[in-house]
């Protein structure tokens, strides 16, 4: 059955489009990161309806399919003249649907900066941007590593879905390969190792940063 | 004199309950006012609509000639913007009863960190000035220790120092002593008294320790259910009290 010969020779066509894995990975994290902490903060906000409207939002993204949101961005926008390239709607629609997960994330780590540390920055005369940056954001960030590490890991994970919008990732690199040769089962076994390997290193990584963050704690 | 600091006819409730009753009073410049009286009296409140913590719901509060909630333009009084209450803040610091540290940042850091991010002091400036404010605390040897290591009474300490570099002209203390165990109050109150002492800073001190009252206040106000019930020297308040509700409350210091 398997063929570590023909396992071989197209190990490197895998490996090729793992940067593409990686890299949408990267990328869509990065903007998850940045628009879960507006997000947050956003639902913060002393204007009601604005908390509201980001909550409403939030609340749709999270209770919808990312592979829905995936087709809406790549199939539907381009109807209103918004088109995008496989791998930037790859990037969009991971990067916002997990954004609404890190937001309550985000929310949890902010609510449990004591409310003290409010008063004394603002008896300290801190700006508001000065206050998130240097005091509220550096005690928020440290206990929810571990949790941001597991959508981290859970993301990565869900790449493959962005074969359903044309991007040529790691499996559908896979799948390419089987259907020109009518052999699948050394594809998708490399697959599924080059996952399992790159996520469990990662999450002992992440392991090791908790550990690391606790003792300086 | 005109008063550095006047309130006048400040109201303030949660809801239903006023804790400050249409509250008059003035603080002058460089006087040491010690505000003593049962919990929930108002005291606390008095100093938190100072330090713009909390609103109050009618009256006005002037410091340094200046509107701190409301601010005058063109003749008219408007409710004061973030600017406005960022430029009176500049006035005023705080000290609280639960010290509230940077628990991510050392001692030193604790201290520096304002007069770098929010004065744009170099940071050589605000390491010199942290070491010898650190130093008058008597911390000097705690530099690089972070806020878990230390007691309660170097972390109010700490908490002292970090307010005094940014040069307040006036101080709150707010119950300074009430969070620490007992054999650390004194280390804290001995830094106070000698700030008091030493220093022409205007001081508001909110406080359950009566002998330290006596000792470095100028006047001592009695607070009672949100009115200042009777205000005086050390001497008038502590050997003469008039209310009979003040000399129940003294009573129970001095059995």
């Amino acid at each position: 059955m398997w063929n570590w010969d023909y396992a071989f020779s197209i190990l490197p066509q895998i490996l090729a489009a793992l940067k593409i894995t990686v890299s949408a990975t990267f990328f869509g994290f990065l903007l998850a990161l940045l628009l879960g902490l507006i997000l947050s903060i956003l639902i913060r906000a002393d204007i009601k309806a604005v908390s509201l409207a980001v909550k409403g939002i939030v609340q749709f993204i999270r209770n919808t399919p990312l592979l829905v949101q995936l087709y809406f961005i790549f199939y539907v926008f381009p109807q209103f003249g918004i088109t995008f390239k496989p791998f930037t709607a790859g990037i969009l629609g991971l990067g916002i649907h997990y954004s609404t997960y890190l937001s309550e994330v985000f929310r949890s780590g902010i609510e449990a900066v004591p409310a003290g540390q409010w008063e004394v920055v603002k008896a300290l005369n801190f700006s508001q941007p000065q206050a998130w940056t240097k005091i509220i954001l550096p005690q928020v960030i440290p206990p929810i590593i571990p949790v941001i590490g597991n959508y981290l890991i859970t993301m990565f994970k869900e790449t493959p879905l962005l074969s359903a919008i044309t991007l040529v990732e790691i499996l559908q690199t896979a799948k390419i390969i089987g259907a020109g040769s009518f052999r699948y089962l050394e594809g998708f076994t490399i697959v599924g190792v080059v996952f399992f390997l790159l996520s469990y290193s990662s999450s002992q990584l992440i392991k090791k940063l908790e550990v690391r963050l606790g003792k300086s704690n | 004199m005109t008063p550095i600091v006047s309130y006048k006819n400040i109201t303030k409730a949660y809801g239903e309950l006023e804790v400050l009753k249409e509250i008059d009073f003035d603080i002058y410049p460089g006087e040491k006012v010690a505000l003593i009286g049962p919990s929930g009296s108002g005291k606390t409140t008095l100093a938190r609509l100072l330090m713009t913590l909390e609103e109050p719901n009618s009256g006005t509060i002037e410091v340094e000639g200046k509107g701190l909630w409301h601010e005058e333009i063109n003749g008219k009084l408007v409710k004061a913007n973030g600017k406005h209450l960022r430029e009176m803040r500049k006035s005023i610091g705080m000290v609280f009863q639960h010290f509230y540290l940077f628990p991510h940042m050392t001692v030193l850091k604790n201290v520096m960190e304002a007069p770098v991010t929010v004065l744009g002091l170099s940071k050589k400036k605000a390491r010199l000035q942290a070491e010898e404010m650190l130093e008058k605390v008597g911390l000097g040897d705690k530099l690089d220790v972070y806020p878990a290591q230390l007691s309660g009474g170097q972390k109010q300490r700490v908490a002292i120092a970090r307010a005094l570099v940014m040069k307040p002209n006036i101080m709150l203390f707010d119950e300074p002593t009430s969070a620490l165990d007992p054999e650390l109050v004194g280390e804290v109150l001995e830094v106070i008294k000698e700030i008091a002492l030493e220093s022409d800073m205007t001081m508001l001190l909110i406080t359950h320790e009566m002998d330290f009252a006596k000792e470095i206040a100028d006047r001592v106000a009695f607070f009672n259910e949100g009115t200042i019930a009777e205000q005086g020297t050390p001497e008038e308040i502590f050997n003469h009290p008039k209310t009979p509700r003040l000399q129940t409350f003294l009573s129970r210091f001095n059995p």
